[in-house]
């Protein structure tokens, strides 16, 4: 159920459990999902799916006027033995694959993108190194797309870094075979004037698990639309999200796990903090479970914490149900301020004030970090962290 | 040898949009070594003082002086009086999410001590004080005040008074909600801080059972925001027979 504690003013946390006939995820956007961008109206900032961006710093990322400049990004991927790399063009039969585009960006940036990234990691091979690609703005304005694809029963970590400054348009698949195990850490570490908008799409194979862990700090605007959706039972996907929104940062997080396959299972955990005049993180979270998945088992979590005055949450859980038959679902939700009296505890205790902030930010954030269940993972995680809590308290 | 002097103490809160003065003129000096039990009706503005001393942002100090050791324990943040050797356990301690005990214990000694205490002694010294109160180890891995039953949050006040070693410890009704081992186990541990001879101590509580596992030196009555009458260990007999009536009635409500 949706919960909601000491509100800060201006912020939302409105959750509904629908149980329908028909489901409204899809209803309530603007357009069917497309790969061409001409299908989608240019939004004018009312619509469901645009109502919390700030349309005009999007950088015409929106509206068709940006247009791809030879300085955008410059990605790399580092990838162990055993895993191939490829530049491939926009007829390869790998693309597009494991979700088709919601929203006008997304759409733009499948139209728009000359040469995608497929990184395939053969069946049944397990990597002991993760796989990283980086992603650093070099300024200019660019359209993406990247593929990984992971064979039945292989296993492995990529981890995605985005840093530098640029424009970016790019969406991301993630196609897991049978059996198959990945773990996606997406980093958005991107400098104060970066907008990023982007659509992760996971197919997740039948008996395999995905989890994806999405960690925003950077950026002007980020908004990322991470969505799940199964080709076969048994499959798992959590996902996992921490944000640290700052002064006149816009941080947007759009989560869809469709349920369209029996017994699957779902977790998304997402947190945050903010702090400064006008930073808005934004937080929908959409679950569906169709008629046909029976057996689902669902849960999914925002809880927010606003360390100073002037900064806006919205936070959206909604889950629909179209069927009974199902072994668990629910959602939370909650925004609540830095607690004052958590701050005067620790003060009272001889620990300054920098230092007690610190303390109960980092520890809101360790609950979380803790699940990944990936040790190298959750230390770098963590130091991050740190280094973001010294940078700014 | 450290002395609290607090002199004509007023302190007033905001509610309502009014401003409320709740104590009007508290005068009281408390000497290391020296056990001053604070006793008084509920509302009568014991707990005010308690957080004013510690530095409550809620409560603003309307006039007065308190001094530690000739120090301005005023002009201090709540932090700085915690170092200079103000100890507040408090009545209600609040869950800290994410912040295990250990964690906590180690980051205060370290901020009161001046310097991180070395791991080896500190754990023992941890375990130790943990046993004194009957504690389970387990205890120091989980989150500060998270899922604590009252008497769990109680002993933990009570631990770390043992670890801080302050100059001044002022307890909050500490013996709120406690039955009766708990209340055995918690004053144990506040009288072996006492023993050592280096605290002074301010037991504020509403009843008079705590005082007979914690000898008073000195008992103070507390009505409508000052104290009204100071005598020895036989004052709370006296309440323990006779209750609050004689200070409350005649007008002057809490």
């Amino acid at each position: 159920m949706a919960e909601a504690q000491n509100i800060p003013v201006g912020s939302t946390t409105a959750g509904s459990i629908a149980v329908a006939a028909e489901s409204t995820v899809a209803t309530r956007m603007s357009a069917p999902p497309s790969f061409d961008v001409a299908d989608f109206p240019v939004p004018h900032g009312r619509e469901e799916e645009w109502r919390f961006t700030p349309l005009e710093r999007l950088r015409g990322l929106h509206d068709g006027t940006a247009v791809a400049t030879g300085d955008g990004v410059r990605v790399e991927v580092e990838a162990p033995e055993g895993v191939t790399v490829e530049t491939v063009g926009r007829d390869d039969a790998r693309l597009g694959r494991a979700g088709t585009p919601v929203d006008r960006v997304a759409a733009q940036a499948y139209s728009a993108f000359e040469k995608a990234s497929v990184v395939t990691v053969p069946k049944e091979t397990v990597l002991t190194e993760p796989i990283r690609i980086s992603v650093h703005g070099e300024g200019g304005t660019a359209f993406g797309h990247q593929v990984v694809e992971l064979g039945a029963f292989a296993e492995a970590v990529v981890v995605i870094d985005h840093t530098g400054d640029a424009v970016l348009a790019a969406n991301v698949d993630y196609l897991l075979g049978d059996g198959a195990k990945l773990t996606v850490v997406s980093i958005q570490d991107w400098d104060e004037k970066a907008v990023h908008v982007g659509q992760h799409n996971a197919l997740v194979g039948r008996d395999a698990s995905f989890k994806s862990v999405v960690v925003t700090f950077g950026g002007d605007v980020v908004r990322l639309h991470p969505r799940v959706t199964y080709a076969g039972t048994g499959g798992e996907a959590e996902l996992f999200g921490l944000y640290f929104t700052e002064k006149g940062q816009h941080q947007e997080h759009r989560l869809l796990v469709d349920h369209n396959t029996p017994h699957c299972k779902s977790n998304v955990a997402y947190k945050g903090a903010l702090q400064g005049e006008n930073a808005h993180a934004v937080w929908i979270g959409d679950v569906l479970i169709q008629a046909a998945a029976e057996g689902t088992d669902t849960y999914e979590m925002n809880r927010n914490l606003v360390l100073t005055d002037g900064a806006r949450v919205d936070s959206v859980p909604n889950l629909e149900i179209e069927t009974g038959e199902i072994a668990g679902a629910g959602h939370a939700s909650a925004t609540g301020r830095f607690d004052d009296e958590q701050l005067f505890y620790l003060m009272a205790r001889g620990i300054p004030e920098t230092e007690a902030r610190r303390l109960v930010v980092r520890g809101f954030f360790a609950e979380l970090v803790q699940q990944i269940g990936l040790p190298d993972v959750e230390e770098r995680l963590i130091t991050k962290i740190e280094a973001e809590l010294e940078a700014s308290l | 040898m450290a002395t609290l002097e607090i002199r004509d103490l007023h302190v007033s809160v905001e509610a309502d949009n009014a401003t409320k003065e709740i104590l009007k003129g508290v005068d009281l000096t408390v000497k290391q070594g020296e056990t001053h039990a604070i006793m008084g009706p509920n509302g009568s503005g014991k707990s005010t003082l308690a957080y004013s001393l510690a530095g409550h942002p809620k409560y603003t100090i309307t006039g007065g002086t308190v001094t530690l050791d000739g120090e301005d324990v005023l002009e201090m943040s709540v932090d700085e009086r915690a170092r200079a050797g103000v100890f507040l356990a408090m009545q209600y301690p609040v869950e800290i999410p994410g912040v295990s005990v250990s964690n906590f214990l180690r980051t205060s000694a370290t901020a009161v001590r001046g310097e991180a205490p070395k791991l080896r002694t500190w754990v023992k010294e941890v375990k130790e004080a943990m046993e004194r109160l009957n504690m389970d180890p387990a205890f120091a891995e989980r989150n500060v005040n998270e899922g604590f039953s009252g008497g769990e949050k109680k002993r933990h006040e009570i631990l770390q008074l043992e670890l801080l070693r302050p100059k001044i410890a002022i307890l909050d009704e500490t013996d709120s909600g406690l039955d009766v081992d708990a209340l055995r186990i918690v004053s144990e541990g506040v009288n072996r801080v006492r023993e050592s001879g280096e605290v002074g101590t301010l037991l504020i509580t509403h009843y008079t059972r705590i005082l007979r596992y914690i000898k008073p030196d000195f008992v103070h009555v507390f009505s409508a925001g000052r104290i009204v009458e100071s005598g020895g260990p036989e004052l709370a007999d006296k309440l323990e027979n006779e209750g609050y009536e004689s200070y409350t009635k005649g007008g002057v409500s809490a």
